[in-house]
């Protein structure tokens, strides 16, 4: 059980008030809250410890490598990879996306190749294969959905061919909180001999992820949505296939040599760390991985689907409201219409009622032709929401909809 | 009235509200009162499209004097949209190339043309601009 009373003092954001009401953060899907934990090592660092890495002599900067060095070991081990060179930092997901996206590209992709990606995919994991193929002559391939927002298989298996290179698909959609069968569909890809790529971005903060059981090639997710800072982010990738790929940035860190006439690269991590990193970001990560783990990822599990169940429930009683979203698997992620409404005026009413939800196209464009809506409206939650807070956010809803029909 | 004065007098109209509720059902009102756009008016090249909500723009000259129509999918947005209509249209196109737009903030709705929102208004307005400057080069 968690305490969630002691967990919410953690996070000082949580007792702010929005116009004039206490929060109710429901946008974890977008970004997470930061606890106190983790705020804490971004002021230190800063105030105490700030030095480039990897190069410096002096004692700081030895203090700043072995911090942040140790941070890639917390990575390595919350996502059980085998070495610590697996881990690469970026910038987040979409930044890991866009460096295998290229190297990958560079190494593999021929013309009349085909990637195959999902319906249900962020424009993240979508643009960058796009971009891809238009350079190459390949192929981009879209595995359908079934009106619950469920990944379908057996499409999936006919999409699959000698010609299939990559596949990239998410584990977790933001959009509708469907948990895709990503096992069954790295299985599969692998027997035809494709690559793969797991965008985890929405995943990682929910649930345990283990990416030697999965034996994908890649694993990419953000760290702000996991409690740590904005623009730090991971590519785990095996280190035969990182290895075997070309750099994607030159610059420094990243080389072994430099003459005029020819640079030779750097190792594995390095060889994909151009450039002074977000060195503060790695270690925060760090510390954000470290919180998580004291209250254990299968407890945050359990309480986020209790959350998802009561929300649900109570949700369904609303007359014209439609739940977007009904896979058997899901994460967190309520995503709702509500008849003759728009979800942004929805989300601006409520807003004024202190209830922070997502509204739009959540960056999933495709998606929302597909289930032909303009837009949902999301509420999203974390292990450091409420019942209580469930509750409000229903009872803004109610008048929301009532100002609105 | 000058497209100043038409802006004081909506300010006027909304200092009557205290309550950001009341503010928000005079605006979905005035959202859900005005078929503001021609339907053969809605089409790909007068939308401006957003994160939030889908804005449509139409203008014509007439008599010399800037004609707009438009509608949103939003219906908050849409409310808005004839606040603006209200306000910029019927003018001429110096007339409103020189305008300030004051009266959103004033009524306290400023939230609404921040770039955050994404939601088509804050193009629009810059549509109207263009419109006009258009117009102005064409005259």
């Amino acid at each position: 059980m968690l305490n969630i009373k002691k967990i919410r003092a953690d996070f000082p954001i949580l007792a702010r008030e929005v116009n004039g009401k206490p929060l109710v953060y429901f946008d974890n899907g977008a970004t997470s809250q930061k606890p106190q934990q983790v705020i804490d090592v971004i002021d230190k660092y800063y105030t105490f410890q700030n030095s480039n890495i990897h190069r410096g002599i002096h004692t700081l900067s030895q203090e700043a490598t072995d911090a942040y060095e140790k941070a890639r070991i917390t990575v390595q081990n919350f996502i059980n990879a085998k070495h610590e060179h697996e881990v690469i930092f970026t910038s987040g997901t979409t930044g890991s996306i866009n460096l295998v996206a290229s190297s990958f590209a560079k190494k593999h992709l021929n013309k009349g190749d085909e990637i195959i990606i999902s319906t249900m995919e962020h424009h993240s994991n979508i643009v960058p294969w796009q971009m891809v193929c238009e350079d190459y002559g390949a192929i981009l391939k879209v595995v359908p959905i079934n009106d619950k927002g469920e990944f379908l298989f057996e499409e999936f298996e006919k999409l699959l061919s000698d010609k299939t290179k990559l596949v990239a698909v998410t584990h977790v959609s933001n959009t509708l909180g469907t948990i895709n069968p990503v096992k069954e569909i790295i299985k599969k890809a692998k027997a035809i001999g494709a690559f793969t790529l797991i965008d985890g971005a929405q995943a990682v903060p929910h649930k345990k992820v283990d990416v030697q059981e999965l034996d994908c090639d890649f694993y990419v997710f953000s760290g702000h949505k996991m409690l740590g800072p904005t623009g730090v982010g991971i590519l785990y990738g095996k280190e035969a296939i990182l290895n075997s790929l070309p750099p994607y940035q030159g610059g420094g860190d990243m080389i072994k040599t430099v003459t005029f006439e020819k640079t030779t690269y750097n190792e594995l991590p390095h060889k994909f760390e151009a450039g002074t990193p977000n060195i503060v970001g790695g270690i925060a990560l760090a510390a954000a991985i470290d919180y998580m783990n004291n209250i254990g990822i299968h407890n945050i599990e359990a309480y986020e689907h209790e959350l998802l169940t009561y929300a649900t429930e109570k949700i369904k009683q609303i007359e014209g409201l439609r739940i977007i979203g009904e896979a058997k698997q899901k994460a967190s992620v309520l995503s709702f219409v509500v008849d003759g409404t728009h979800p942004s005026d929805i989300g601006m009413i409520i807003d004024k009622l202190g209830v922070a939800i997502r509204t739009g196209h959540h960056c999933t464009e495709p998606l929302m032709n597909r289930l032909n809506v303009p837009g949902t409206a999301r509420a999203s939650f974390a292990f450091y929401n409420t019942t209580e807070e469930i509750d409000i956010f229903i009872e803004g809803l109610k008048r929301a909809i009532k100002m609105l029909v | 009235m000058t497209i100043k004065e038409i802006q004081e007098e909506i300010v006027d109209e909304f200092a009557l509200f205290d309550e950001w509720m009341d503010k928000y059902e005079h605006i979905i009102e005035l959202g859900k009162d005005l078929p503001i756009i021609e339907e053969k008016y809605k089409t790909e090249d007068n939308l401006i499209k957003g994160c939030q909500s889908r804005v449509w723009l139409h203008a014509e000259l007439n008599d010399g004097k800037i004609i707009f129509t438009a509608d949103s999918d939003a219906i908050i947005t849409k409310g808005i949209i004839a606040l603006m209509i209200r306000v910029f249209s019927n003018h001429t196109p110096k007339e409103i190339a020189e305008s300030d737009l004051f009266f959103i903030d004033q009524i306290g709705l400023k939230e609404h043309l921040s770039p955050t929102r994404s939601n088509g208004l804050l193009s629009m307005v810059k549509q109207i601009k263009i419109y006009s400057i258009a117009f102005q080069a064409k005259a």
